[in-house]
């Protein structure tokens, strides 16, 4: 609950409006306690134009790896190393502080410094001056907090990164609203880049994060597209009769992986970006879809119903005979690998409840780690520390995250839709 | 029409066969729960549509035989179990009503609108409900249905008539809907 609060104070004097509002859920108990002074300000209004210290507060709270000390609780609000007393901060039990200014260099132009401390130390951990623009302030902010975060825990932080996803309105009599959505990785600066009366699916980020590939209906039958994101410009890169669906990327960005069901059934064929080619990699009456690209681009893992039940196998891309991965459960479909590749996120059915599971690929061991019942399309963070995922509460979806531990859960609510079919962005 | 009804005759055969055991009345076929599906092919895009496209869902078919509830033909909606593609014994009358009536029009085609319920992944869903629709179309063909007079459209999941997150929800999705052009 104070939690909550504290999240819902520093959204609140931010000037854009969030679509998603995210609330951590379960596990803050054992995050690192850091105290984020607000940042000073030297400018010709009477206030910064972003509560700068507050966005990094929330990204490293969100995280679940740190508990940002509640500005009420800062005996002293140093914006100047001179001025800290450290030993205030270890009175209040705080392993690091993080201080810092905003100075107004020009119209609309900004430097930001920050300097990042080990209070039982007494020593400086980072100290870094940013130049931002008025339009670039809360990136820069999640760069901040990129910088702190791997600073404190040797993990490369992913809160400047992006995520998509698909929102559904429904206008009534049958009608709906799909939109593919792109916004910031904690909910902020939501934009649409495809609007469509017909379903959209199974958005999936190029390797370099300027285009995304997806499934629309749009033409009353599916069809995949690239989509350059910020130019908004698009191709059709597939539109046979049947099944055009769940596109994903080979790690090098010059192969797009498919299912189609032009040869009779659901299978997996691969289209090479730059020459147009497209070749055909499982064959068989039943389902193979959804394929993944491991992390060196020489297998893919896809779902396939071959032996009766959805399970996952993996494959040669070159073709060869499939392997199957999993076998806890009657259900397990959706894989997707994480970004070191030693494991495999999906959808893991058990007792009637889908789940987000995590295999490890080297044990062959299965973690369940949500406890949703209509659990589905599990995404990972650019540094594999969350797994962001679509879940179902009442007549709507939402979406949530958990830690790639499953210690951290948070869910992202969008006001007044449903918000399915997550994609988080690579590392720019 | 001989090899028409050699066809329906190995139909029905298949129909008496799997239909042993089962109780209850595969003569009359279940009733229509979506009232004939009378929203029929409402595409509500504003996009570019397939040809025919603007003739889906007038809805014009008041005292059209096809949409007699005492005809098998009147039933437009066959329901699946979870995770089967396999057409129930109770619908094979309604899919060979169907069947009878295009060989008898082959002016008429139908879309087969291929639905999944929400439960585990949606891609997987989309290739299950493909499954449905084939299933459906493969029976049709059988009986000396043009392929041309059939198109298989899979929505999976997208498109679910009830948006309850239950059993009752569920096998209202779990469907395979006939759906004529221009009717």
């Amino acid at each position: 609950m104070l939690k909550r609060l504290f999240l819902l104070l520093i959204i609140l004097p931010t000037p854009v409006l969030a679509a998603l509002e995210i609330e951590i859920t379960e596990g803050i108990e054992g995050a690192a306690p850091i105290a984020i002074v607000p940042f000073g300000w030297q400018g010709m209004a009477a206030g910064a134009p972003l509560d700068i210290g507050a966005v990094v507060a929330a990204d490293l709270s969100r995280s679940g790896r740190f508990k940002a000390l509640p500005t009420r609780d800062m005996l002293t609000k140093p914006t100047d190393a001179t001025k800290i007393r450290f030993r205030n901060w270890q009175a209040l039990g705080q392993d690091n502080l993080l201080i810092g200014q905003i100075r107004e260099t020009g119209a609309g132009q900004f430097v930001i410094q920050f300097q990042l401390f080990d209070v039982y130390k007494g020593e400086q951990l980072a100290g870094y001056s940013m130049p931002s623009s008025a339009k670039s302030l809360r990136h820069t902010a999640h760069r901040i907090s990129d910088m702190v975060y791997e600073h404190l825990t040797g993990q490369k932080g992913a809160f400047s990164t992006r995520i998509a996803y698909v929102t559904v309105k429904r206008l009534g009599k049958g009608k709906s609203q799909y939109r593919l959505q792109v916004a910031d990785a904690d909910g902020f600066n939501p934009q649409t880049i495809t609007t469509s009366a017909e379903p959209i699916m199974s958005p999936a980020w190029s390797p370099n994060g300027e285009k995304i590939a997806y499934v629309s209906f749009e033409a009353h039958r599916s069809a995949v597209y690239i989509q350059t994101v910020f130019s908004g410009k698009r191709e059709r890169v597939s539109s046979a009769p049947g099944i055009n669906g769940a596109p994903a990327w080979s790690p090098d960005g010059s192969k797009l992986s498919m299912t189609l069901s032009v040869g009779g059934s659901a299978d997996i064929y691969i289209l090479d970006l730059i020459t147009g080619s497209l070749r055909q990699l499982t064959k068989g009456y039943s389902i193979e879809t959804e394929s993944a690209w491991s992390r060196d681009g020489r297998t893919i893992a896809y779902t396939s119903d071959r032996g009766g039940k959805p399970q996952i196998y993996q494959i040669p891309v070159q073709g060869g005979k499939a392997r199957r991965l999993t076998y806890e459960g009657s259900y397990n479909a959706r894989p997707v690998f994480s970004p070191d590749g030693k494991s495999l996120a999906m959808i893991h059915g058990q007792g009637g409840d889908y789940r987000i599971a995590v295999l490890d690929l080297d044990s062959g061991l299965l973690q369940v780690l949500t406890k949703g019942r209509l659990d589905e399309s599990p995404s990972f963070a650019p540094n594999g520390s969350m797994i962001l995922y679509a879940a179902k509460k009442g007549e709507r979806g939402l979406l949530a995250a958990v830690s790639a531990d499953g210690r951290v859960h948070q869910k992202l609510v969008m006001k007044g839709g449903e918000v399915r079919d997550p994609a988080w962005s690579p590392f720019k | 029409m001989k090899s028409v009804k050699a066809a329906l005759f190995i139909f029905i055969g298949v129909f008496v066969l799997s239909g042993c055991g089962t109780t209850g009345s595969g003569e009359s076929g279940p009733t229509d729960g979506e009232g004939g599906a009378g929203n029929g092919y409402d595409s509500g895009a504003s996009t570019t549509g397939i040809d025919g496209g603007e003739t889906y869902g007038a809805g014009a078919y008041a005292g059209n035989s096809v949409f007699d509830p005492a005809n098998p033909r009147g039933t437009r909606v066959i329901k699946f179990a979870f995770d089967s593609s396999e057409v129930a014994a109770e619908y094979l009358p309604v899919v060979a009503a169907h069947a009878e009536y295009l060989v008898a029009n082959p002016d008429k085609s139908v879309v087969l609108e291929a639905h999944a319920d929400e439960r585990g992944s949606r891609e997987y869903n989309i290739a299950l409900s493909e499954h449905r629709g084939n299933s459906v179309a493969d029976l049709m063909k059988f009986q000396s249905v043009s392929p041309n007079q059939v198109q298989v459209m899979s929505y999976g999941e997208e498109k679910p008539l009830s948006y309850g997150h239950d059993e009752l929800s569920w096998e209202q999705n779990r469907r395979v809907e006939i759906i004529y052009f221009g009717e």
